[in-house]
């Protein structure tokens, strides 16, 4: 129990709520009624715009490549992380965390310098006619990169938590690896999965700064959503920047909403499952 | 079906697990493996299912049932194993539990829809839980958790049952209903079984036979009688039960209970607290005098702590009847006599 007075709590929440208004209830308010200035028709030319439609296309496909690596990876490290002790173990769990700890700039730049025409393999890849860098694959692959450590981070401590036990049982129940997988390890970690593949979507389709460097900003072509945004607004087309803009801004709140109902399923099947002793 | 085990031995990274063990277990027994933690008893048991494997060695093998499975996994080797906090299938319910291990089968071996349906029906009665099928573990108690456990394993008609520490995570008294069951469930399908357990009451009240295991290695293997009336070891007479340690001499061929520790050379001399006598004046070859520090009396015996001369606690269980005769109270100064005493010698080649 709290023994603070009223007025102190008052004070306290009321400061909280104030703070929350201004920097996130505003904003997005702002950009909805921004995108409506115009009216729902222009809102919706906004968005049909065939320069929005490919950045719209590009921002799900690269997601669409992003999100599956990212699953796959993230449960196979999660994995051997959380069951075996390796040489090397730790140093894959800080490799899983370094994309968090570079800022994205950094990483697009990282490509430019590899794949790009003046980096160590751009005179290979323009030989054999590949283009990675401002391009679509330059993009995806900034996008992989930046969204790297969601899903693992996410299954690390659940699988560690959950431990062996049940995976051994299945196998000494005569079931194979793979049964053992889609029967006992899924199964045990689909709620977490969910939180981390819904965190790393909305990553993947908001992320602008590693993006931004390797994309070349080239309309129609290598613009995801997010650069488009920045494009029509630096053209003071602000009415269809911010059309353009509730589209992501809606992605966050739909994120959102798919995030706490995870926790709460989350936390309510941790609940249940706490060991207790005795009839 | 037996259980073979040849020369095994176990290392993690510089930790010994086991030490050249062998064991043998014949069909249809019931034994336990008894020791502290550390001692390896998981580890041994580990290895038969198939969940560890040996330390490569000429000659270390485990058999069962006469057949070689040392180069088996732990899929291909059918032993029910049993897990100290139960590992069931959480997101499973009770039913399909159990019938796990006959639903992975291969298509050619898998039995249809509703002979699976039957043989969990079958189990769930043996168990005692029919009507909690849909359950799933977190809505059960331990002790039902641990029964769904013992009948899943049993589902896939195990040539052998291995348990680790079944009882370990359940309360006293479910604890000691569950391990009678337990027998009872054993003496009914008579399935060869390995039974880990720290705790000696269960391994004497459960097992046909005592496997005593103490750092990497077997101490003793005997009945539950041989090895709480003779043990091997010092370290057998102290795990199996409280016990009194007294230092002595051998003089003309008989042991002498000396004062201290330095008058007493040679020979150390173990007595079981229900072993040894009080009475009010001395009497018999070899009387130690103590005071009583303190008499417990809640329980089905009497317990009394007493202070030998040099301080040294003794520790002395009698019926409530001798406890009304002796009209015993605090700071009496009594008597204290060993009805049987077990000796080891030290050795003096050392």
């Amino acid at each position: 129990m709290t023994t603070e007075p009223a007025w102190m709590r008052g004070l306290l929440l009321g400061s909280a709520l104030l703070f929350l208004g201004c920097f996130l209830v505003l904003p997005l308010v702002t950009v909805f009624t921004e995108a409506l200035r115009k009216g729902v028709g222009a809102y919706l030319a906004s968005i049909g715009d065939p320069a929005a439609v490919s950045a719209i296309r590009l921002t799900l496909l690269a997601a669409g490549i992003a999100v599956p690596a990212n699953v796959v990876f993230g449960v196979a490290a999660s994995w051997a992380i959380a069951r075996f002790e390796f040489p090397g173990r730790s140093v894959l769990i800080t490799l899983i965390d370094l994309p968090f700890a570079v800022s994205p700039v950094i990483s697009g730049l990282i490509y430019v310098l590899l794949f790009g025409m003046q980096g160590a393999l751009g005179p290979w890849l323009a030989a054999h006619n590949m283009q990675i860098i401002f391009a679509v694959p330059g993009i995806v692959l900034a996008t992989v990169f930046v969204t790297f450590p969601f899903v693992a981070r996410e299954l690390i401590p659940l699988m560690q938590e959950q431990g062996s036990e049940e995976e051994e049982a299945a196998l000494l129940l005569g079931a194979s690896g793979w049964q053992t997988f889609w029967r006992v390890t899924l199964p045990n970690i689909k709620w977490g999965l969910l939180y981390g593949v819904i965190l790393c979507n909305a990553r993947a389709m908001g992320e602008f700064g590693a993006v931004s460097v390797v994309s070349g900003h080239i309309r129609g072509k290598t613009n995801t959503v997010p650069l488009h945004v920045e494009i029509l607004y630096n053209e003071y087309n602000f009415a269809g920047a911010f059309a353009v803009a509730s589209l992501l801004a809606l992605l966050a709140l739909v994120t959102l909403a798919i995030k706490s109902a995870l926790e709460w399923k989350i936390r309510a099947e941790t609940a249940a499952l706490r060991p207790e002793g005795g009839e | 079906m037996s259980i073979d085990v040849r020369n095994v031995s176990k290392t993690f990274g510089n930790y010994v697990a086991l030490r050249d063990v062998s064991l043998r277990v014949d069909n249809g027994e019931l034994v336990a493996l008894l020791g502290p933690s550390g001692s390896g008893k998981t580890t041994l048991l580990r290895i038969i299912a198939g969940l560890e494997t040996p330390d490569p060695a000429d000659g270390s093998t485990v058999i069962v049932a006469g057949e070689d499975i040392t180069a088996r996994n732990a899929q291909e080797r059918r032993v029910g194993f049993v897990f100290q906090h139960y590992a069931l299938f959480r997101h499973m319910t009770v039913f399909e539990n159990i019938a796990f291990g006959l639903r992975v089968r291969p298509r050619r071996e898998r039995a249809p829809n509703g002979e699976i349906r039957d043989r969990v029906n079958q189990l769930l009665a043996l168990i005692q839980l029919d009507g909690l099928a849909h359950r799933y573990p977190a809505q059960l108690s331990g002790g039902q958790r641990q029964r769904v456990a013992l009948a899943r394993a049993l589902a896939i008609e195990p040539k052998v049952l291995l348990l680790d520490e079944p009882f370990g995570a359940l309360d006293a008294k479910v604890r000691q209903e569950l391990r009678r069951w337990l027998r009872r469930l054993h003496d009914e399908i008579h399935v060869t079984s390995v039974l880990v357990t720290h705790d000696q009451d269960e391994a004497l009240e459960v097992a046909d036979r005592i496997v005593v295991m103490n750092q990497a290695r077997i101490e003793q293997t005997g009945t539950p009688e041989e090895v709480f009336h003779n043990p091997a070891s010092e370290f057998v007479m102290e795990f199996l039960g409280q016990v009194n340690l007294f230092h002595g001499r051998v003089e003309s061929g008989k042991v002498v209970v000396a004062a201290s520790k330095e008058a007493g050379a040679g020979a150390r001399i173990f007595v079981r607290p229900f072993d040894l006598e009080i009475h009010r004046e001395a009497k018999g070859d070899t009387p130690l005098a103590a005071r009583v520090k303190r008499i417990q009396s809640a329980g089905p015996s009497v317990k009394v702590e007493l202070a030998g001369e040099n301080g040294q606690p003794i520790l002395v269980e009698m019926p409530h009847e001798r406890l009304r005769e002796l009209e015993l109270k605090r700071d009496d100064t009594v008597f204290v006599n060993p009805r049987e005493a077990r000796v080891f010698l030290e050795d003096y080649s050392i």
